[in-house]
């Protein structure tokens, strides 16, 4: 079968530097101008359209990014990866309506409160395999979203309100409906974890998931300290998550626990499958796909998520890798006459 | 407060223990599912939740009930019960069967990665809840009240009400029926011999695709009883309550040991007590917090799982 995934690689293998440089510019180009198509079909008939670019779309990419890092590359079932989220975005709620700080002081300190959850989290929970792991993370979700619920000191049920918006830079100024410049904000940090798992995957750390995700116990025989990457992996997914939690808050202005629903989990999830698991352009043409397509077909308004749904279903079913699945070479269990 | 307990404690046991029956059974959906295929049957949950609307229609369209008509008493009464438990379990088995043609059968025979079913169940869950929230304007619905809740009594200062006693006998007489199955019949030793070896099972004859359908049944009808007595026991319902009582569910199965049928009775048990302890003592609002936190404790000191396999040698 046609795999775009290999036709792609395939370009970018033949090809040398200075095409290499061109390629990533253009994509680049044309992610940046996104929020400039907003007269055309890629409209969104409800919401607009400028929005819909920044939520859903560029934060489900930057989580489906780090979830990518758990999943994709090491192999862990998370399902409570919406708890990164809400800590980062808490952070930013209570230090930006708190204390003087902005949201680019506050960005590493959400960043580093996400990554301590996932080591407390990571150190009891990775010694779990496969759905005991799962159903874990997927309580420590719960228990997070429950505890901002039920905790009135961090606005409880009614959230925070009131989460100033990120500083103005060069003159640019963030206003609660200046999309475009959000959508650049965001495009850079996407660009910028793009870069970091890029040359994660390669070195050490990147071999070592990829021995872990393939078969953990051939790995720790072979000397793959496995728990610690195990770890590094989920520490690492989290503090994306607390990344795009920060940069969440500090563009709705508002956050409450509603937000953070397991639901949110499980649309990352599928995200990263629809995609491609493993493949970071695959999970971002999920995540785009995902985040974008329930408000593009609001004209069927009540039926959409319905239609949602089916969509998953159809997907998994005629193409189980996803859109575009990581190289063959890379897949668990080669099949006979590959290597 | 630990006199209120102490005084209360015989009554919050039974009310604990017909909650344990309902997540017992949705339990052994989940479990019976992950034993033969060692799968997590996301839509489940869903599953349960069409079962609770089978009950209320039969007592609200097919025997008229209204809000303000007469319970029923006697014979009469458990002429209805009987039906609608019958109603909602035929209702989610038939489901449960639809739901795995649909959604797991053709990713199953290509042995694709995990977790594309995983995907696939998540997309029919959604799907399935959906419908029904359309079809219900998102309202929760309420059942009539089909009979009175009276105290039969008080056994040892515990408080016998009427419909957590049905809850209780009936669900262990289901749970006895289902061990029996699964140890007797045919189809039940053949999905024990797929849970053991599928491979093995295969060679020696078993129709896998006949033995995963009646898996499906199987577990479909014990989730769709758990329905039955929801209803019986909250008298409400609403599109969305699968998800909250399938996590419980989940958790519970997990806890006794998923793939094992004791596993889900005992986790279950365990769980519907401890979730109504904790919410005397904590509220309700914290309960959730309270399962999860002792569900991690155990899975930290016990991994290998009360009944089950071990843990920390489960293939993800």
């Amino acid at each position: 079968m046609f795999n775009l995934r290999d036709w792609g690689a395939g370009i970018w293998e033949r090809s040398g530097r200075p095409v290499r440089v061109l390629i990533a510019l253009g994509a680049i180009a044309i992610a940046a101008s996104l929020p400039l198509l907003g007269g055309t079909f890629l409209k969104t008939p409800i919401a607009d359209y400028g929005s819909v670019l920044v939520f859903p779309v560029a934060i489900f990419v930057i989580m489906a990014l780090g979830l990518n890092i758990v999943i994709g590359k090491s192999g862990l079932l998370d399902l409570g990866y919406v708890a990164f989220f809400a800590i980062g975005a808490y952070t930013m709620g209570i230090l930006g309506t708190k204390t003087g700080l902005n949201s680019w002081e506050i960005l590493p300190i959400g960043i580093a409160m996400a990554m301590f959850a996932g080591l407390i989290l990571g150190v009891p929970a990775l010694r779990l395999r496969g759905d005991y792991l799962a159903i874990i993370t997927l309580g420590f979700g719960e228990i997070v979203r429950i505890t901002a619920l039920n905790l009135n000191s961090i606005g409880g049920a009614n959230g925070i309100v009131g989460i100033p918006t990120p500083p103005t830079i060069f003159g640019l100024e963030y206003t609660f409906d200046n999309h475009r410049l959000y959508f650049w904000t965001f495009l850079i940090i996407i660009l910028l974890t793009i870069w970091m798992i890029r040359r994660l995957s390669v070195r050490r750390a990147g071999r070592a998931w990829e021995s872990i995700r393939q078969d953990e116990d051939a790995a720790e025989l072979m000397g793959v300290p496995t728990f610690k990457y195990k770890i590094w992996a989920f520490v690492l997914g989290a503090s994306v998550g607390g990344a795009a939690g920060v940069l969440y808050a500090s563009k709705t202005l508002f956050i409450s626990p509603d937000n953070f629903t397991l639901q949110v989990s499980i649309l990352i999830l599928a995200c990263v499958v629809f995609g491609g698991m493993g493949n970071i352009w695959g999970v971002i043409l999920g995540a785009v796909i995902l985040g974008y397509l329930p408000d593009r077909i609001r004209f069927i308004s009540d039926a959409r998520l319905l239609v949602f749904g089916a969509v998953l279903v159809l997907m998994m079913n005629l193409r189980p890798d996803g859109l575009l699945p990581r190289k063959k070479r890379e897949k668990a269990l080669p099949e006979k006459g590959q290597s | 407060m630990l006199n209120n307990f102490l005084d209360q404690f015989a009554t919050l046991t039974v009310g604990g223990l017909s909650l344990g029956f309902i997540y017992v059974l949705i339990a052994l959906g989940y479990t019976m599912v992950y034993g033969v295929l060692r799968m997590i049957n996301f839509a489940n949950s869903e599953v349960f939740m069409y079962g609770t609307f089978a009950t209320i229609i039969v007592i609200r369209d097919l025997f008229g009930f209204t809000q303000q008509s007469e319970p029923a008493t006697g014979f009469r009464l458990f002429y209805i019960l009987f039906l609608c438990l019958v109603a909602s379990m035929l209702m989610s088995g038939i489901l449960s069967i639809l739901l795995e043609l649909v959604a797991y059968r053709r990713l199953r025979n290509r042995g694709s990665n995990k977790l594309a079913p995983l995907i696939s169940a998540i997309g029919m869950s959604i799907v399935l809840a959906e419908f029904m929230r359309i079809l219900t304007d998102s309202r929760y619905v309420g059942s009539p009240r089909v009979m009175e809740k009276k105290s039969l009594g008080t056994f040892f200062g515990a408080e016998l009400r009427l419909d957590n006693t049905i809850i209780i006998v009936a669900g262990l007489l289901l749970f006895i029926s289902l061990s029996q199955f699964v140890q007797r019949t045919r189809l039940g030793k053949a999905i024990r011999a797929v849970s053991m070896n599928e491979d093995a099972a295969k060679l020696m004859g078993v129709n896998l695709n006949f033995v995963v359908s009646g898996t499906f049944l199987v577990g479909g009808l014990m989730t769709g009883a758990a329905g039955f007595f929801y209803v019986l026991k909250y008298e409400n319902t609403s599109f969305n309550i699968g998800f909250e009582l399938g996590i419980a569910a989940f958790t519970a199965a997990i806890l006794g040991g998923i793939g094992n049928i004791k596993g889900a009775f005992y986790g279950g048990i365990v769980l519907g007590l401890l979730e109504t302890y904790a919410s005397f003592f904590l509220g309700t609002q914290w309960k959730a917090v309270t399962v999860f936190i002792v569900l991690v404790v155990v899975l930290y000191f016990r991994p290998n799982g009360v009944f089950g396999e071990a843990i920390t040698q489960t293939r993800a």
